[in-house]
């Protein structure tokens, strides 16, 4: 065990809890928004587009770019990190 | 906010398949009525599965290559998988069936069912695929005591599969029998014997394989109706959602009355997001692959074809809503699951309404496979094995162990299909999420990321979120009201990991910092490294 592995451990917890606490709010944010500003969900940006329509989309498109946000850092920052100690031999 | 739920559960179809029966001789459709294509498109996809099956027994001879297709499924292979796995008949019916009926309200779960993905990648993920073998159980008790931690998570694991079959069984059930006219038992006696065919003679290996056949059916199947669709509307998804307001009011496209209780919703969401990441047949998946960084990959690729499909459910539902029109699709079925097997049967008439029927067939039959090898795992891997032999089974009873209780899980889940033919079991799936999400995911987590959690923690925090789960669920008006008429319950929440999830957590916490388990603070750094290294199961 080296303090390298703590190190290591420790970047990826970072992220993992910053990234988790994004999702949250934006889902949770959308569902807000629904609670409780009802008409401004409803009001059109173009024909056949509301705020909320958008809104849903955006959610779902939102969360897949976290997930490659993640996958991004892991196999560049991450996974260099990790080769370099296991040069070291540990 | 119970619509969605019952959606999800495929109930509406058992709840109203009287009516349906009565209303779809009157009905210009052939639903309900024998149905050639279906049968043969659905006969084809048991054939090419049962061939899967019979290729992947002769590869399947040891635990690994039982429980984890000896992990050898790349991350692609994984993502079409665990998108298999996740996305079930009733995500496809019901979310169609419930945007086509109420509009905007509807994709307000089209978004709910995808949040828990990320949380998957970046809490479990990878952790699971390092410290673990073949269950989640494996990773909890890595620096726990065995015994202990192993009951409870099988109490936890077993909860989850059972109710989540029970929902899935009595949908195939009802949806069988009004899309092809066969009798409800015959349709849940073929699901069982197609399922415990899978599984016992071609494990992990055949499971994933019908999770990747049924995964592009449903991907593919729901991408060519979107796309007749848009080809109506210029190609173009305002076009659609302009004429579905002007033909039902600007109100379809905002939020209606199914979100009047915030915090009911927030409880759904908070099941949905946490639990996906408990599901015991879904972390089961991460074990197949061959590394964490193939775990990673793999759920990027999940989140996408995902996310996809829902996204593609926006089309089905609007579309469904303005070519069909909910009068019509109500009149099929009440709770408006028939919306996208009647759009079929617009765009593409009889031929087209079969193979979407049969890919919604084929759906359930890959989403209950998966459920039972993830339950034969907890009854063979960590109840017989490391509780029972206390980890020295013989070589070659683990198997047969595993495959005897997936045989005995596949009886008990036609059995209880047959049971609660008709009942109103909705309320199965929502508890089946809230479980995972309050027995699995904070022992998970608490196990995996803080080094004071003792086996006594770890414990408490998994009976008391099956056990309060249990309870609340009992005690709401999704049983009071719903299934024994009171007219009112003792705790106001449809769902309740709004209160379930922080009470395991913080019974979990408490209970560690009031108890000491030298072994399991000691083990910390060990597994720590580990998990990072990914030395135990390279």
């Amino acid at each position: 065990m080296t303090s390298t592995h703590h190190t290591l451990a420790a970047a990826r917890w970072r992220i993992a809890i910053m990234l988790t606490a994004i999702v949250i709010c934006i889902y949770f944010g959308f569902i807000a928004l629904i609670a409780y500003r009802k008409e401004w969900m409803g009001s059109l940006i173009a024909p056949g587009l509301s705020v909320g329509i958008l809104c849903g989309a955006i959610v779902i498109v939102a969360s897949w770019l976290l997930t490659w946000f993640y996958v991004w850092w892991a196999n560049t920052h991450y996974d260099a990190k990790l080769d370099e100690l296991k040069r070291e031999g540990r | 906010m119970i619509a969605p739920l019952l959606a999800q559960g495929g109930a509406p179809v058992a709840a109203s398949t009287a009516q349906a029966a009565a209303t779809a001789a009157t009905a210009a459709t052939a639903i309900g009525q024998p149905n050639n294509v279906a049968m043969a498109f659905f006969f084809f996809f048991i054939a090419i599965t049962l061939g899967i099956t019979w290729w992947a027994a002769r590869k399947t001879r040891t635990t690994e290559q039982f429980y984890a297709a000896g992990r050898t499924v790349s991350a692609g292979q994984n993502g079409f998988a665990l998108a298999g796995d996740y996305m079930s008949a009733a995500s496809f019916l019901g979310i169609a069936g419930l945007v086509s009926t109420t509009g905007f309200d509807g994709l307000i779960y089209s978004t709910g069912w995808l949040v828990g993905w990320p949380v998957v990648l970046f809490l479990v993920a990878e952790p699971l695929r390092n410290l673990g073998k073949y269950t989640f159980a494996d990773v909890v008790a890595t620096r726990l005591s065995q015994t202990p931690v192993r009951l409870a998570a099988a109490v936890g694991t077993l909860s989850t599969v059972i109710f989540y079959l029970i929902a899935q069984m009595v949908g195939a059930g009802s949806l069988i029998k009004l899309m092809f006219g066969l009798s409800y038992e015959t349709a849940v006696m073929i699901v069982g014997a197609a399922m415990i065919a899978y599984v016992i003679f071609g494990g992990m290996l055949a499971t994933t394989w019908v999770q990747i056949v049924k995964a592009a059916l449903l991907l593919g199947g729901a991408a060519s109706l979107a796309l007749m669709v848009l080809l109506k509307f210029g190609m173009n998804p305002l076009a659609l959602f302009a004429a579905a307001s002007s033909k039902y009011g600007a109100g379809v496209l905002a939020p209606g009355k199914l979100v009047a209780n915030p915090l009911d919703t927030i409880s759904l969401g908070m099941a949905l997001m946490f639990g996906t990441a408990g599901l015991p047949h879904i972390l089961m998946r991460f074990y197949t692959v061959p590394n964490a960084k193939a775990a990673r990959k793999s759920v990027f690729y999940a989140t996408g074809l995902i996310g996809f499909f829902y996204l593609l459910t926006f089309i089905l539902g609007f579309g469904a809503m303005v070519l069909v029109g909910p009068d019509a699709i109500k009149a099929v079925d009440k709770g408006g699951n028939m919306a996208a097997p009647l759009l079929a049967e617009y765009l593409g008439g009889t031929p087209f309404l079969g193979f979407i029927a049969a890919v919604a067939f084929a759906t359930i039959l890959a989403v209950v496979a998966g459920l039972t090898l993830s339950g034969a795992a907890a009854l063979s891997h960590d109840l017989w094995t490391s509780v029972v032999r206390k980890g020295h089974a013989r070589v070659g009873e683990e198997l047969k162990v595993a495959r005897g209780a997936a045989l005995v899980l596949g009886v008990i889940a036609v059995v209880l299909g047959i049971v609660f033919k008709g009942q109103n079991v909705a309320f199965m799936v929502s508890l089946a999420f809230a479980i995972a999400a309050s027995a699995n995911f904070p022992a998970l987590v608490l196990s995996i990321f803080w080094r004071r959690c003792t086996t006594q923690g770890a414990v408490a925090s998994m009976v008391a979120g099956t056990v309060g789960t249990l309870l609340l669920i009992w005690l709401s008006p999704v049983i009071q009201v719903d299934v024994l008429k009171h007219t009112s319950a003792w705790f106001p929440l449809k769902n309740p990991a709004v209160l379930t999830i922080p009470g395991s957590f913080l019974i979990g916490i408490v209970v560690s910092l009031f108890t000491s388990d030298a072994k399991a603070v000691a083990g910390y750094d060990g597994s720590l490294r580990d998990m990072i290294d990914g030395a135990r199961a390279a």
